[in-house]
This record gives C-alpha cells, sequence and structure tokens, in this order.
C-alpha cells in the first residue's frame, strides 16, 4: 500500500521526461526548412478561388509566372503576419513577386487587411479550408516558399520573413533562381 | 570602458552565486552555523554585482554606445529616452539580465524578510535560489551575452528598436511579468529547502504564502499588462490571441493560483501537502518551459526571441536539471501519509482541492495546446496548427465550473459541511443568479447567445457567494458597520480577488459577443453610425514624433447629438526601419471603448477606417488589478496582524508601568 502511494510519487517525474524527450527532438526538427518530401519537387496540383475574386479559379499554373516567386501563407488571425507585413510590402516595391496564400481566414477579414495595411500580392489565393496548406505541409502563419521560375518549390521559411531573413536566407537562393 | 565592467561585475556575480549555491547548503547538511549565516551576505553582493551590471547596460543604452552589439541592434540615437531604457530588455540578451537581476533582487528580498524563520531554512532556501542564478548566469555569459562589442568597426547608429515595442506599456510588461515569473522561485527554494529538510508542515506553508501571493499579484499585473498593450498597440481590438508566448505566461499563472489556494489549506488544515509542494515546483517549472519555449526557437511566436538550438540546448539541460532534479526529490521525500479522517467529502477542504483539480486541467489543456504541434511533429513528422476554438472550447467551460465551484467553496465550513446546510444557504443565491442571469442575457443589447447567459450567471453567482460570506459572518455584530470592521483584512483580500474574477468574466463575455465592427471608407465630413455612436470623419493631417512621420486622422464622435469625444488614430512611418504602424485613437469608457484604426488613403482624399465599439472591455483589465489588489491586501494582513500584537503588548507593559508607578 505505502509501497504503491510512493509510486505515485514518481509520476510528475516521468510526465516531465517524456515531455524532455518531446522538448529535445522538437529542438532538432526543422522549422525553418521544408519537410523533406516537398524540397526540389513542384508545386502541388490544386485548385482554389482568388480572394478578391471568389469567381475566379486558381489551380497550379497560375502559380508558376516565369521567374522566381515567393509564396507567402498568411491569416488576419495571425499576429506574426501583422509584424512580416511592412516587410513584404517593402520587398514587393523592391520588385520581388509575391503571391500569397490566405490561409483558414475569413475573406471579409482579409480583404479589409489588404485595404488597410496594403497589398505587397501578385494575387491571392483564398484557402479557406486549409485543404492546399495541408497539401504544402503548412505548419502555420507565416510560412513563405521560394518556388524557381518553373514552379518547383526550393525553400521554405517559416516564421516571420524581415530583413535578416531575406538577406541571410532568401535572397541568396533567390538571386541564384534567377541567374537560371 | 563601461561595457567591461558590466562584463566583470556578471562574472562576479556568478562567482557569488556558486558560492552562495554550495557554503549554505554544505553548512545546512554539516550544522555548521558560520556557513549558514554566510547566505545573506552573499546574496546581497549578488544582487550588488548583477545591478551594477544591469545599470552598466542601461549606461550604454542611454548613451547610444552602439560599439556594444546588442545595443546596435535594438537601439538608436533617434530613440527618446524612456524607450532606450526599455530597449534594455527589448531583446532576448539583456531580457535575460533583466530575469537574473529580478532573481537576485527576490534574493535580497528573502535574505532581508526572513529575520523570524530558523537558520537552515533561510540558508537551504538562499542557496536553492543560487542554483538557480548560476545556472542563468551561464546562459547569459555562455550563450547570451549582451555585453559583447563590435569592433573594429561600430556602427554609427543602431538598428532601432522595433516599434510595436515603442511604448509605455512595454516599459513595465516584461518587468512585471518576470517579477512574477522569477517570484514563484522564492516558493519553489521554499518547498525544495522544506523537501531537504523533511519538514514539511504548517510553517513552511505559512511562510512561503506571502512570497507565493506577492509573486501571484505581479503576474496577474504582468498579464494583463500584456494584454491591454496587444490590445491597443497591435490595433485589432483583440485582448488575448493564445499564442504560444501568451500561453507561456498563462501556465505559471493557473500553477500559482492552485498554488496560492493549497498553501492555505495546508497551513490552516495541514492536509494536502504532497500536492501543494507540487504545485509549488510546477509553477516554477512552468515558468523555467517558457523561457525555453521563449527563447529555443521550438515555438513561432510574434514573442519569440531569434532561434539558437544552441540557447535551446543550454535552457532544456538546465530544464533538465532543476525540474528533473526536484522533481526526483519530490518523489523520494514528498509525504505519503494519508492524513485520514481529518474532513469528509464535503468540506472547504475537498472543495479546494477540487477547485485545484480543476485549475490543473485547465493547465493541462494549455499545455497540450501549445505543444501539440511539436508533438505531432515529433511523432507523424507532419505539422499542423492549434487555434483558439480548441482553446476556448476547452477553457471556457472549466472557467465555467471554477466559478461555480468558487462559491461552495467560499461558503462551505472546513472539516465538514452538511449537504442540506449548503443546499438551504446557496439555494437563494443559485435562483436569484440564474433569474438575473436570464434577464440581464436578455436585456443586453444584441442577440442572446447561451455563451453570455451562462457566463452572467456564474458572475453573478461569484458575487453572490461574497455578499452571503459577508452577511454570515457580520450578523451577530450589532450594527453592519461593526461587523464589517471586524473583519481581517485577509478575508478582504480574498474576496476582493474572487470578485476581480466575475468582473473579469463580465468584461470578456461583453467584449467578446457583444463588440461592434464596421469597416468603412470615408470622405471627410462623413458620417458612420455603430451602435448608439456616430463618428463624423473629418480628415487626415501631417505630423511628425520623435522618430516617426505619421497620418494623424481626426473623428468626432456623438452620441444623441452630443460632441462625446474627438479621436486621433495615427498610422506612423517608422524612419529606421521603414516599418508602418498603426496607432489607434481610444477612448477609454468604464462601459464601452471608442476604437478607431486607421487604415489606407484612397482616392479623393478618402481614408478606410475601422470602427469598433467595444462594451466593458476595461473590465477585463479592471478584474485583474482587483485580483492583484486582494493579494496585496491578503500580504498586508499578515503584517498587520504581527504590528497589532507587538502593539498590544506594549500596551500591556505601558499599563503595567503605569499601574506599578501609581501604587508607588
Amino acid at each position: 500500500m505505502k509501497q504503491n502511494s510512493r509510486l505515485k510519487l514518481f509520476l510528475p517525474l516521468g510526465i516531465f521526461l517524456v515531455l524532455c524527450g518531446f522538448l529535445y527532438v522538437g529542438l532538432f526538427l526543422n522549422k525553418t526548412d521544408l519537410p523533406s518530401a516537398l524540397l526540389d519537387e513542384p508545386f502541388p496540383e490544386f485548385q482554389a478561388v482568388g480572394l478578391k475574386d471568389p469567381s475566379q479559379v486558381i489551380t497550379r499554373k497560375d502559380v508558376i509566372i516565369g521567374k522566381p516567386a515567393l509564396v507567402n501563407v498568411w491569416a488576419t488571425w495571425c499576429i506574426a503576419c501583422k509584424v512580416e507585413h511592412p516587410f513584404l510590402t517593402d520587398l514587393a516595391e523592391r520588385g520581388v513577386a509575391i503571391i500569397g496564400i490566405n490561409y483558414k481566414d475569413d475573406r471579409a477579414e482579409a480583404l479589409r487587411w489588404l485595404d488597410q495595411l496594403g497589398n505587397p500580392y501578385l494575387f491571392n489565393i483564398a484557402d479557406e479550408d486549409g485543404r492546399l496548406g495541408l497539401n504544402l505541409g503548412v505548419y502555420g502563419a507565416p510560412e513563405t516558399y521560394l518556388i524557381d521560375a518553373e514552379g518547383v518549390i526550393r525553400y521554405k521559411h517559416i516564421g516571420i520573413v524581415d530583413e535578416n531573413v531575406w538577406q541571410d536566407i532568401l535572397k541568396p537562393r533567390y538571386e541564384q533562381l534567377q541567374v537560371k | 570602458m563601461t561595457p567591461e565592467l558590466g562584463q566583470l561585475a556578471l562574472i562576479l556575480a556568478l562567482a557569488m552565486a556558486v558560492f552562495q549555491a554550495v557554503i549554505p547548503l554544505a553548512g545546512a547538511s554539516r550544522n555548521q552555523p558560520v556557513w549558514m549565516a554566510m547566505a545573506r551576505p552573499l546574496s546581497w553582493a549578488q544582487f550588488f554585482f548583477l545591478l551594477l551590471a544591469f545599470l552598466c547596460l542601461v549606461q550604454a543604452f542611454a548613451t547610444d554606445d552602439f560599439s556594444v552589439a546588442y545595443v546596435a541592434n535594438h537601439s538608436n540615437s533617434a530613440l527618446p529616452l524612456e524607450y532606450k531604457v526599455s530597449a534594455v530588455w527589448g531583446g532576448h540578451e539583456g531580457s535575460l539580465l533583466l530575469w537574473v537581476l529580478i532573481l537576485s533582487a527576490w534574493g535580497f528580498a528573502v535574505s532581508l524578510y526572513s529575520k523570524s524563520l530558523p537558520l537552515v531554512m533561510v540558508s537551504r532556501v538562499l542557496s536553492v535560489m543560487g542554483m538557480i542564478s548560476v545556472g542563468f548566469l551561464l546562459f547569459v555569459l555562455m550563450t547570451s551575452n549582451p555585453f559583447l562589442r563590435n569592433l573594429p568597426f561600430p556602427p554609427t547608429d543602431g538598428g532601432d528598436l522595433n516599434p510595436l515595442l515603442q511604448d509605455p506599456g512595454l516599459i513595465f510588461h516584461p518587468p512585471m511579468l518576470y517579477m512574477g515569473y522569477v517570484g514563484f522561485s522564492v516558493a519553489f527554494a521554499f518547498a525544495i529547502a522544506a523537501l531537504l529538510g523533511g519538514r514539511l508542515d504548517a510553517a513552511w506553508a505559512r511562510w512561503s504564502r506571502p512570497w507565493t501571493t506577492v509573486a501571484w499579484c505581479f503576474l496577474t499585473l504582468g498579464i494583463s499588462l500584456g494584454s491591454w498593450w496587444a490590445y491597443y498597440e497591435l490595433g485589432w481590438g483583440g485582448w488575448w490571441f493564445w499564442d504560444p508566448v501568451e500561453n507561456a505566461s498563462l501556465m505559471p499563472w493557473l500553477a500559482g493560483t492552485a498554488l496560492v489556494h493549497s498553501l492555505a489549506v495546508t497551513e490552516k488544515r495541514g492536509v494536502f501537502k504532497s500536492w501543494t509542494v507540487l504545485m509549488a515546483i510546477l509553477a516554477f517549472s512552468l515558468s523555467l518551459l517558457g523561457t525555453f519555449l521563449v527563447r529555443s526557437g521550438v515555438l513561432t511566436s510574434v514573442h519569440a526571441f531569434a532561434a539558437d538550438p544552441g540557447r535551446g540546448m543550454f535552457v532544456l539541460g538546465f530544464l533538465l536539471l532543476v525540474v528533473g532534479g526536484s522533481l526526483t526529490l519530490y518523489a523520494f521525500k514528498a509525504p505519503v501519509v494519508r492524513s485520514k479522517g481529518e474532513f469528509s467529502a464535503l468540506s472547504r477542504e475537498t472543495l479546494l482541492l477540487g477547485n485545484n483539480v480543476l485549475l490543473a486541467v485547465a493547465l493541462a489543456v494549455v499545455l497540450l495546446g501549445t505543444l501539440f504541434p511539436l508533438l505531432y511533429q515529433a511523432l507523424w513528422n507532419d505539422m499542423i496548427s492549434v487555434g483558439p476554438s480548441y482553446f476556448n472550447f476547452l477553457f471556457v467551460p472549466l472557467c465555467w465550473l471554477t466559478g461555480l465551484l468558487m462559491t461552495v467553496g467560499v461558503i462551505a465550513n472546513w472539516k465538514k459541511s452538511l449537504l442540506s446546510w449548503l443546499g438551504r444557504q446557496l439555494m437563494f443565491s443559485a435562483i436569484g443568479s440564474v433569474v438575473l442571469g436570464v434577464a440581464l442575457s436578455l436585456m443586453v443589447k444584441g442577440d442572446f447567445t447561451w455563451q453570455a447567459l451562462i457566463s452572467f450567471v456564474v458572475a453573478l453567482w461569484i458575487v453572490a457567494g461574497i455578499l452571503l460570506d459577508l452577511r454570515a459572518k457580520t450578523r451577530n455584530k450589532p450594527t453592519l458597520w461593526a461587523g464589517l470592521s471586524s473583519l481581517k483584512p485577509s478575508l478582504y483580500g480574498m474576496h476582493l480577488a474572487h470578485l476581480g474574477l466575475a468582473v473579469s468574466i463580465v468584461g470578456v463575455v461583453m467584449t467578446t459577443n457583444y463588440s461592434q465592427q464596421v469597416d468603412i471608407r470615408m470622405t471627410p465630413g462623413q458620417q458612420a453610425q455603430v451602435g448608439d455612436f456616430t463618428f463624423k470623419f473629418e480628415g487626415v493631417s501631417r505630423g511628425a514624433g520623435p522618430n516617426y512621420l505619421a497620418d494623424i486622422g481626426t473623428l468626432r464622435v456623438y452620441r444623441d447629438n452630443e460632441q462625446v469625444t474627438v479621436l486621433n488614430p495615427e498610422k506612423r512611418m517608422y524612419q529606421v526601419r521603414g516599418q508602418v504602424m498603426s496607432d489607434p485613437g481610444i477612448q477609454a469608457g468604464f462601459f464601452e471603448d471608442l476604437y478607431v484604426a486607421l487604415g489606407e488613403k484612397m482616392d479623393n482624399g478618402a481614408w478606410s477606417l475601422r470602427l469598433h465599439v467595444k462594451p466593458y472591455v476595461r473590465w477585463i483589465w479592471l478584474g485583474s488589478i482587483l485580483m492583484a489588489l486582494g493579494g496585496v491586501l491578503a500580504v498586508a494582513d499578515r503584517r498587520y496582524r504581527i504590528a497589532v500584537k507587538k502593539n498590544s503588548k506594549q500596551k500591556a507593559g505601558n499599563a503595567a508601568m503605569e499601574k506599578a508607578g501609581s501604587m508607588a
């Protein structure tokens, strides 16, 4: 009986150790890289509607614009996206093509967002049910994919794209793709 | 020179912390009073050197020393002075230094206000706090040194503080929050010291209580400051986002709330010792976990500092050592003896335990939701995100249950309550709060929702419990006033904190269910109606702040043709980073906030605007202020009692002397 109750006291320790195991694995999971499955694979086939115009059908071939582009996953419920937004606007002004995926979001809210904060996107895909996100392996917003002129995914960045991320990570890859 | 001085002070602080961790503890186990007595002076020395290091960093910021890399990354010469100072904790390195400084300040406070404690206990407590300091100081010095130089070519100007952080709320939010987080280290140290000494008794609970309550007050205020900041700074009118880092601060709060209550039971009734000690370990462990989540880059969040696996490994190792170590100690040393027959199944003890369990479940819900994306990815190598719907779905009903049980716990007696007696006591309150709740939810402008109805009933039920208890305790006094003034401040503290919860519930439910919002394109002179209010747009002018340019809108707001206020929402362009920030115009009110955000400029001088009327939103933060005030009252009571005792002794002495004098 007493032995038994002593064993119970080890329960918190056990739970904690399991948690630490996960945290340890978590440290080495690549959150900034794509799960290997989609890296250097073509952008997945999909069919969705436009954000501005719900009657416009967008498919994979619309994403292939003949030059490298960023595909940015965003949503109005994502605070980090709000932080990221001004820099995207800046990038768009520097001539970088950015395609938006409005992920699991409310259309009206999203349009208001673009209206208020500015629109850096060439066009936006409305991924209301998150199906495209699922195919892409979206972890959360914001996420940014770098695709080449043929629509092959070359890189994926999770989290905010800011000047540092752009200069250190995305820009070198982007420029390399431009040369090709 | 100063940064090097700061660096040196940090190293000296580390040395002091090492001594503080080792010498008093060795003294306690070998019964060497001199070694034990070193705990206090060592904690003073550690605090002194950390304060010195911190001031050196403040000086580097205040004098724009951009040769220091951390300053160059987080400040700019055009930044106003108050933000230069708050920029000290605007990044990872500096905020970590603030963390350790506050830790040593708590140690300093413990060394001052522990005169009545046995030396063995004080030395063990300060030694445990010293160990935590060692870990964090090593973390600072090895992975996150704020004093590193950018030599030989320092930048001419700094990269500026993120405009989101250039705000009065952010001057106070992190220090408050850290005071709370780190304050739980005292309760933790007391728990470990008690486990080490095998003395888990009512005295231990009595010593821990004021420290825990004070830390809890700080954390309560820190969290609500953060929520308030998000509300007016992010420009969306939202006040809680279930963001991983927000959750990281909520989890220790939930554990701390459970701890505050179970400490009360352990002190008064000597039961639940194992549970209380576990909560004390948990509250601080969750503070550490929060630190890990924020600084390791394991989770992505707006608050997250630069991801760095090296830092992550360090914190994880430290977490394993501190939490794993203390839970091992707990497993071997916590008492297993059940205190039998001391209380029945229906008593204040069991009800408090019930609420403790509810808080623990709520904690588990938040923890699981926060870590689930991580677990999922680790197990199935796939990525998902957990949205607010999960949290709201589980957390809100748990809040209701906690509120319902709370009143029963307040009314029930220690040891044993009869169900029939409780039923009689609570019947009228139950009927009253349901009737009034239904009436309120029908009267409120807006559609009826079940969520609002239940929340009103719960809030009223909490208030009814407070009134009922006050009446029961004053009934036998000649007048109500005599009765009320005879009650102890700690009782008022408890009721005030509970009232705070009810107030916050009302604030949350009103804001969530009955906010009104209009998005509109307006040309100067145009009017728009939101709820009872007419917003008249008068146009936009240009202005400039110390380090930004701004478009400043002007809106006059009328209610029944009478002007209520003039709002000036701004759109600021911070020049150094080129970031655009929306600074909403807010008219704060007790019953509603008017909230206007300025959007984009459109053709013909038109602007897009977002107009909100947010009823009772202030109540959310008012409630947490009441909770914190309640905590302060509860702590003040203990000191007050000691002071009174001294006083009455003195009076007795005086009286005796007078008597002797008159006899002579």
